[in-house]
């Protein structure tokens, strides 16, 4: 436990010093931040619960978009806005930009909770393929409506307010970092917190056999329901975040991304190890150098390199990392071993 | 919103002619899905790529000087390749495992083809001309073009071969054994790795052909492909697994919705309602079921 304190309290205190340490890389260690939240935040359903959603990009992209609504429509009309380019008629002042930054993070957050718990009693009811095909589903056509209403920009997109000019593109940047570490952490606490209780326990039995924890005497239902309202909190949180930084948010490039972050959450929980905790961390983290790399070196071939690497991950690596450590090293994992038993399993391969 | 399509009934029937015509395209890609989610048990993402590659195939034959009703054969025999070629490096792997793999595994298939295509062949929306001029129906109030008769004339030519085929032939009925049971299938002699590369190969050379026809009767473009994978999984549930005439009939009536979407909402929410549409064919599935599940208790 002694041990544990002092490595979050490391890792506390480099987060906060990262953009200053390395100042080149503010934008990046944001993105990293909403990388693992997000990943997190799958891991809840698909590796904790079972049920493999393509759809929590939906709360992604909801907060993103109330986030930025939220912002403008509080000091200026949102249609006069988006018509053509309002960002240059109206300037919001730094006192404003920040009012209606936190305003709109709160709402960002809240209502995809709210939808969540609204359509999750509908949508949490189907199983297996027919969850994961759902949520495809749900998270493109969030997309393509989105991309047909006039007010939040159609189909030529939505500019979020620019950052105010107090301390010019450095102060941006830290701002963000800070904004999404701080999301990063209330993430990582929170899904620690529940990880540490029952209902850990209950979302395991739910992926192991519904069937069985429903005989149990387990209101199955309410527990996928909170299970998803809370995803869909930090979600959208990462969402409204991510807005701001990205200062454009387009209905299928940006917001409901479903070929870009609706996929990279998936695998980043899955490269990691899902179910477990550290695991999306870990994932997101390989997965964000190796894309940047990627992304850099090989300008173009992303997809295909993307493409690829869904294959290779699903197929031959569907443990993750973290499933590897634990059959490397079982014993850090607090598993013992009976020798005599290896060696048996040794000598029937 | 745009009620014009109620006013003017004339503009109903052509919704439901062009509907219909469109559906049983559809039906043809939905059959291919069918066909390997009842055999091998997997659900295929890249179905929609499949269909789109088949018709940049028609489309080069046409860019060629080749007339692109031609693509109809040849798109078929090439894509028959690919799917062997898939099947042996990828899906093989995922056949017997959990069905999320094998979506999550054709997902990235889907993004890979998606990105090669668009690099092949650019990313302009495209389509092959076949100059086959248009049917004037009702004093020229319904405009059909003859290119749209002409391609659900092909698939129902091609279903009906297939169906006969899977009835008479050998390899029809080791495909249909390792369908009911693919283990009792092995111990009977059936090679069912076999069975499972040409049922990969045959659902690819229908995406094919249905690729060809899309490339002729409407536009074909590299990011198009994840919708007809939609509409098909679509068709396929309602329908049941194994039920042909429902996969007809539910893909006229999907063709059909969505000339009528197109009407009242707009062309720019076509797509989305067609998402929507499966989420709520879902739903109420799941509440449908739920009540069985009831009944049980």
């Amino acid at each position: 436990m002694n041990k544990n304190l002092i490595l979050y309290a490391a890792i506390l205190v480099f987060g906060v010093l990262a953009p200053f340490i390395f100042p080149a890389f503010k934008v990046q260690l944001s993105i990293l931040c909403v990388l693992i939240v997000l990943a997190l935040t799958w891991n809840i359903q698909g590796g904790e619960m079972g049920y493999n959603t393509f759809g929590n990009i939906l709360f992604y992209g909801l907060g993103m978009y109330l986030c930025a609504s939220v912002q403008v429509g509080m000091f200026f009309p949102l249609a006069e806005w988006t018509e053509s380019g309002g960002e240059k008629t109206f300037v919001h002042t730094p006192a404003q930009f920040f009012q209606g930054m936190a305003v709109g993070l709160v709402v960002a957050a809240v209502v995809p909770t709210i939808v969540a718990g609204l359509i999750g009693y509908a949508i949490l009811g189907l199983r297996g393929h027919y969850f994961a095909i759902c949520t495809l589903g749900l998270g493109v056509a969030a997309g393509e409506i989105s991309g047909g209403i006039e007010i939040i920009g159609a189909g030529q997109g939505f500019t979020t307010p620019p950052f105010p000019d107090v301390g010019g593109l450095e102060a941006r940047g830290e701002f963000f970092y800070l904004l999404s570490f701080g999301a990063l952490v209330l993430t990582f606490i929170a899904v620690r917190a529940i990880y540490s209780t029952r209902f850990k326990l209950i979302l395991n039995a739910i992926r192991d056999n519904e069937d069985k924890a429903e005989a149990m005497g387990i209101q199955t239902m309410k527990y996928k329901i909170i299970g998803w309202m809370i995803s869909a909190f930090f979600c959208g949180l990462a969402g409204g975040i991510m807005g701001g930084l990205v200062g454009y948010i387009d209905s299928t490039d940006v917001a409901f991304d479903g070929r870009e972050m609706g996929v990279f959450m998936v695998l980043m929980a899955i490269l990691g190890g899902k179910g477990t905790l550290w695991g999306p961390v870990i994932g997101a983290t390989v997965f964000h150098i190796f894309k940047e790399g990627f992304w850099t070196f090989f300008l173009g071939w992303q997809y295909v390199a993307l493409g690829v690497l869904i294959v290779v991950i699903v197929i031959y690596f569907p443990e993750g990392i973290m499933g590897w450590l634990r059959e490397k090293f079982p014993e850090r994992f607090g598993e013992t071993i009976d020798e005599a038993d290896r060696k048996a399993q040794v000598e029937l391969k | 919103m745009d009620f014009m399509v109620f006013q003017y009934p004339m503009i109903s029937v052509q919704a439901c002619l062009d509907g219909i015509l469109l559906g049983i395209l559809f039906a043809l890609i939905a059959y291919g899905m069918a066909l390997q989610w009842g055999v091998m048990n997997i659900i295929n993402i890249a179905q929609g790529d499949l269909v789109i590659l088949g018709g940049y195939i028609a489309y080069f034959m046409y860019l060629y000087g080749i007339h692109p009703a031609w693509g109809v054969i040849v798109a078929p025999i090439i894509m028959y390749f690919v799917g062997v070629g898939l099947y042996k490096l990828v899906i093989n792997k995922v056949v017997d495992r959990d069905l999320f793999i094998s979506i999550l595994a054709t997902f990235g298939i889907s993004i890979l083809f998606m990105q090669l295509m668009n690099f092949a062949f650019g990313a302009d929306v495209v389509l092959a001309n076949s100059g086959y001029g248009t049917t004037f129906l009702f004093d020229s109030a319904v405009v059909l073009p003859n290119s749209k008769i002409f391609s659900a004339f092909i698939s129902i030519l091609f279903a009906i071969c297939l169906v006969i085929y899977m009835k008479k032939s050998k390899l029809g009925r080791a495909i249909r054994a390792t369908a009911q049971n693919a283990r009792a299938a092995k111990i009977l002699g059936v090679d069912t790795e076999k069975v499972y590369a040409a049922t990969f190969g045959i659902n690819a050379a229908l995406c094919g052909v249905a690729g060809a026809l899309i490339s002729i009767t409407f536009t074909i473009h590299p990011y198009m492909g994840l919708p007809y994978t939609i509409r098909s999984f679509m068709i396929v549930i309602v329908a049941g697994l194994g039920n042909l005439p429902g996969v007809a009939l539910s893909g006229m009536g999907l063709g059909v919705f969505e000339e009528f979407a197109d009407y009242i909402l707009g062309t720019e929410f076509r797509i989305g309602a067609v998402f929507l549409l499966l989420v709520l064919i879902l739903v109420y599935r799941r509440f449908k079921l739920s009540r069985k599940r009831e009944y049980l208790k």
